[in-house]
């Protein structure tokens, strides 16, 4: 018989680390008793590991890049499995800055991206216009980074779901508790009180990985729910924007990523605000604001989504991956930003943790067990 | 020598508060935390939820810092008292620092809903530290009204501008009769070292520290320039002359 792995979570990450251990002739369940609340739902799918560059958070940078090198197969291959679409575009990114500081910025920011070996160029502002004829007059300059692009999470989503289906994962809908002692996990219970053994259990919960019952203490995940919303708007006649545009209006980070089929996605707000999904009218009215002083045409846009995703959020920012310090539990949470990014690497990597016992190179420095106890969420 | 810093009969070991704002993860205010040494730190009430755990709160918990709950977002009186109100409720002290901004391209305090909501808030038992105008008359009025410092701004908020009326700062040390904490507008240490040296109690920063490339070496930056300030304050500078004096004496050379 084939050992067998539980995933907790049919997000993006544990949809996708269940078809990757499918793949490998394990056998999976797979659990999640609402699916669609997702950070996946609301994300607008961007794969941006340059312009996603953060001065404090140079190990990501490796991880991010490492998984981006992944999509075009990892994207490829679902989608044959699948049968379905997946909405990856290589289409390049375009960050904007709206006044002199906030261009100042990007050009720091470009220098340090620059030492890191990654890259990106500056343009002028007519440059920009040339890019994206529809931007807003008068913009300063920006940068392009023609390797960052994007998917479209929801149709990832349903083809992984798919994939997985395929290759004989079993989706229960329910929530899970886990089942085991101090020092190893056999299991989850279903809500219906049915036991699964497993001789792996991967939490892939995301927001709520940290508050999953019988959890040992020392393997609780140290996330936190970071609320982001995004709106999905569309424009009649042709697409606008060629590539994925950010910017930073005052400071203010905003992104509106085009779909093949003329929708545009704009995101995103950030938010500590508990569990809470309920649409904000404040951060609905700031992205609209931001949006339209960079792209005007979006005023006579059709409003057709307010989406509220939760980002499991850890301490660094950096995503929790491998072992949890106890026997038979194995984390896959906490991207925060980046989840939709880190899909290929996590699956990839967790399937071979849990074939081969061996976590690759790339995913060492984030372990789930490097934060302090003081860190986990009580 | 002892030089203590109170604020309402409460010690505070640091003279640098920090704002939590902008800051890229709770890691780096974590190590933030540590490297400025402060004793109190502000955090927005409308941008955290007290109830969740795993957040900035616990962090700051952590470090046995004070928490000093703000009002930051607030437009008008009555949203900025409720705010404070529920703060008090989540976080059981009755420290508030009062922000009240007349529009969010400025972010200036509104000064007359600043002063309403100080009287209210004051009437209510609260210890109000409000986030002022430099403008010494209003200044007067808030503490008049009963708060327990003063918080004059720099410059507006996130701009990085540093002191631009130094002179109206020394004019509401001149007369103030509770603590002056220099609030908005640090952009770098001798920022701090400047509100220091003009008679400042304390300086309150946020954006300088948690949007430097480098936060938490900054952090370190801003405590020794506020304590360099503090110790050039009360250490008698030297006047300004126009010509020079050496500082070394000619009388009593060798001839040669």
């Amino acid at each position: 018989m084939s050992e067998s792995v539980v995933v907790v979570g049919a997000g993006v990450i544990g949809t996708a680390v269940a078809w990757r251990c499918a793949q490998r002739g394990l056998s999976v369940t797979l659990l999640d008793p609402a699916p669609e609340r997702g950070a996946w739902h609301a994300a607008a799918g961007m794969l941006a590991p340059i312009t996603e560059l953060h001065y404090t958070e140079t190990p990501l940078l490796h991880l991010n890049l490492d998984s981006l090198t992944r999509y075009p197969s990892f994207a490829a291959e679902l989608s044959e499995e699948a049968g379905q679409p997946v909405g990856f575009r290589e289409c390049g990114t375009v960050v904007v800055a709206w006044d002199g500081a906030d261009l100042a910025a990007l050009q720091d920011l470009h220098a340090f991206g620059a030492r890191l070996g990654v890259e990106s160029s500056l343009v002028t502002g007519r440059e920009l216009r040339a890019l994206e004829p529809a931007l807003a007059a008068g913009l300063p300059g920006g940068l392009l980074a023609p390797g960052d692009h994007q998917v479209d999470p929801r149709l990832l989503h349903a083809a992984l779901l798919e994939a997985g289906r395929r290759r004989g994962v079993t989706y229960v809908p329910s929530g899970a508790s886990v089942v085991g002692d101090a020092s190893r996990v056999t299991g989850v219970r279903t809500d219906d009180g049915t036991v699964i053994s497993a001789a792996h259990v991967v939490i892939a919960a995301g927001c709520w990985s940290g508050a999953i019952s019988g959890v040992p203490a020392a393997a609780v995940a140290a996330v936190r729910p970071v609320k982001g919303q995004t709106l999905r708007l569309r424009l009649p006649g042709e697409p606008v924007l060629r590539h994925v545009l950010r910017g930073a209006v005052k400071g203010t980070p905003i992104y509106l990523v085009p779909r093949e089929d003329g929708q545009i996605v704009v995101g995103a707000s950030s938010e500590e605000a508990g569990y809470d999904v309920q649409p904000r009218a404040g951060a609905v009215y700031e992205l609209l604001r931001d949006a339209q002083s960079l792209l005007p045409e979006l005023s006579e846009a059709v409003l057709e989504d307010v989406s509220t995703g939760l980002r499991p959020g850890s301490p660094d920012n950096a995503p929790l991956v491998g072992a949890s310090g106890v026997a038979g539990l194995i984390h896959a949470t906490g991207h925060f930003r980046n989840g939709i990014l880190l899909t290929p690497v996590t699956a990839d990597g967790i399937a071979s943790l849990v074939a081969t016992g061996e976590l690759p190179d790339v995913l060492q420095p984030f372990a789930p067990t490097r934060f302090s106890p003081a860190e986990v969420p009580a | 020598m002892d030089d203590v810093f109170s604020i309402a009969g409460v010690e505070l070991a640091s003279r640098l508060i920090l704002g939590t704002g902008g800051a890229p993860s709770l890691h780096v205010i974590d190590e933030t935390l540590a490297a400025s040494g402060t004793s109190m730190c502000t955090v927005a009430m409308r941008r955290v939820d007290p109830t969740t755990s795993g957040t900035i709160l616990d962090v700051i918990d952590r470090h046995g810092v004070r928490i000093l709950p703000n009002t930051a977002g607030c437009r008008t009186a009555r949203e900025a008292v409720r705010t404070a109100q529920l703060a008090r409720e989540a976080l059981e002290t009755d420290w508030v620092k009062l922000e009240v901004v007349a529009d969010e391209r400025t972010l200036l305090p509104d000064p007359i809903e600043l002063l309403d909501a100080a009287e209210s808030l004051v009437a209510q038992g609260f210890q109000v530290l409000p986030y002022t105008n430099d403008d010494p008359v209003l200044a007067r009025r808030l503490q008049q009204a009963g708060c327990v410092a003063v918080m004059p701004l720099g410059s507006p908020i996130g701009t990085g501008l540093g002191i631009s009326n130094p002179h109206n700062i020394e004019m509401i040390v001149a007369e103030a009769s509770v603590p002056v904490i220099l609030d908005a507008g640090i952009g770098t240490a001798s920022d701090a070292a400047l509100a220091m040296e003009l008679g400042c109690d304390a300086v309150l920063l946020a954006s300088a520290v948690t949007r430097a490339q480098d936060p938490v070496a900054m952090a370190e930056a801003m405590a020794l320039a506020v304590r360099a300030g503090r110790l050039a304050r009360t250490s008698g500078r030297i006047p300004k002359r126009f010509h020079a004096q050496a500082s070394s004496p000619t009388e009593g050379m060798a001839v040669l």
